[in-house]
């Protein structure tokens, strides 16, 4: 048994947890606005977001290039600040933090993973998963036994000694993987993980994504690829800086209807 | 259903669930499989067509199953239908109606529908995935069926997204 499993507390594969009526829900915004002033002129990003995430939800945020979802996961994880809203994480509201207070907050209860996987590359693969584990105070030893386990568990053994560099597209978004769960953390952002990658190297973390989904790891995924949205319990259509549909995928849920063949109607092949 | 069928029997004669197993075995378990009785009468026009014919072949304690080998005429409709390109699939040409019609009516939103239909969409893809991974990843056909009607459906909710920003 993996120790990779749900933070504690935390329902069973893609089920919102039994929860006590008051606990909070791990993510809330509510007014969220953001716009860019760069040289032309100014780009309302975000305009107006409300958005509540729970515990072991996996939130697929999808939409156009430039529709402000990549902002959005970026106010979500601190990377940049709101002109204006609120942003509570697990009932803590996070307006008053300053930059060292989100790093830390990132650093034991937000993982992130980029498109282009951000990893140090003067560090061997080990050294860049074993980082933030020493960094939030964990014992050498212990991130040293939480590394191995992952990169076990993420396919990447024997290549602890590799330089970031070396490897695939794929492999180093693993790695990126393995870096932002190293921590256990609440949270997982993922801001378009698949964007530079090919077929294979998509499925593999979409894969890998529903499998720690599967153990309650809560998720919040920005990607402009359907398929990868479609592995959601939840996806939010998000057009120029605002939400413009956010419907429950899988069990007929209210606002599902199935009709149609689905997808025996795709599959059958005609005369 | 009859050109797979004639072309399946370019390999050899066959009795009718010998098709349905054959085409089963193709295709994987996501393919909605035939039905044995629509294979059976397809077979029989066929044969009245002269593509193909029959002979009953006598089985002890069981009916006489009757075994279809290719006509001349039958090999050649085979031909003709690998030599002729396939025609391209359509646009979704009913969720157009609606969504052209719609603001003439003041019955719907555009935007709604567009919604709706997204959702749709998700979900199909949603249980494609499934299906993708519920198949032999060694069936290379079942695969590839599975993938095609992902990248459709890909297709459809980009275009989807061109609609709403056209129309939002």
């Amino acid at each position: 048994m993996s120790r990779y499993r749900a933070p504690a507390g935390q329902g069973p594969a893609g089920q919102a947890p039994a929860a006590p009526a008051k606990a909070p829900p791990l993510l809330r915004a509510e007014g969220l606005v953001k716009t860019h002033h760069g040289e032309g002129a100014p780009a309302r990003a975000v305009r107006g977001v409300d958005l509540t995430v729970s515990r072991g939800e996996f939130v697929a945020v999808t939409g156009p290039s430039g529709a402000g979802k990549s902002t959005l996961l970026h106010l979500l994880g601190g990377l940049q600040r709101p002109d204006a809203g609120s942003i509570w994480f697990d009932g803590t509201c996070l307006d008053s933090y300053g930059e060292s207070q989100w790093a830390v907050l990132r650093r034991r209860r937000i993982g992130i993973v980029f498109q282009f996987f951000n990893l140090v590359s003067n560090l061997t693969v080990a050294d860049n998963v074993e980082l933030p584990a020493l960094l939030a105070g964990g014992s050498p030893k212990g991130a040293r036994a939480d590394r191995a386990e992952l990169l076990a568990e993420l396919g990447l053994e024997g290549k602890e000694r590799s330089m970031p560099g070396e490897l695939s597209g794929g492999e180093q978004q693993r790695v990126a993987l393995a870096r932002a769960l190293v921590n256990h953390p609440d949270l997982l952002l993922a801001d378009e993980p698949a964007g530079s990658l090919d077929s294979r190297g998509t499925r593999e973390v979409l894969r890998l994504l529903s499998r720690f989904h599967g153990r309650g790891q809560t998720i919040v995924l920005v990607t402009h690829d359907a398929r990868m949205a479609s592995a959601a319990d939840r996806v939010i259509s998000f057009f120029d800086g605002r939400i413009a549909d956010d419907a429950a995928l899988g069990a007929d849920g209210p606002g599902v209807r199935r009709r149609g063949k689905g997808v025996a109607g795709v599959l059958e092949l005609k005369d | 259903m009859r050109l797979p069928l004639l072309a399946l029997l370019a390999a050899g004669p066959a009795h009718g669930y010998e098709l349905k197993q054959a085409l089963e075995k193709l295709l994987g378990a996501a393919y909605p499989q035939p039905n044995v009785g629509q294979i059976y009468v397809t077979l029989g026009r066929l044969e009245k067509s002269g593509l193909i014919e029959g002979e009953d072949v006598e089985q002890s304690a069981r009916p006489n199953k009757r075994i279809y080998r290719l006509t001349d005429a039958g090999r050649e409709a085979v031909r003709a239908w690998f030599e002729e390109p396939t025609d391209e699939p359509r646009v979704r040409d009913e969720f157009f109606m609606k969504l052209a019609i719609a603001p003439q009516t003041g019955l719907a939103d555009q935007i709604a529908l567009i919604n709706k239909q997204r959702r749709q969409y998700l979900n199909t893809m949603r249980e494609l995935s499934r299906l993708a991974a519920a198949e032999d990843r060694d069936n290379r056909v079942a695969q590839l069926l599975i993938e095609g009607a992902m990248l459709h459906l890909q297709a459809d909710l980009d275009w989807l997204e061109r609609c709403q920003e056209e129309l939002e």
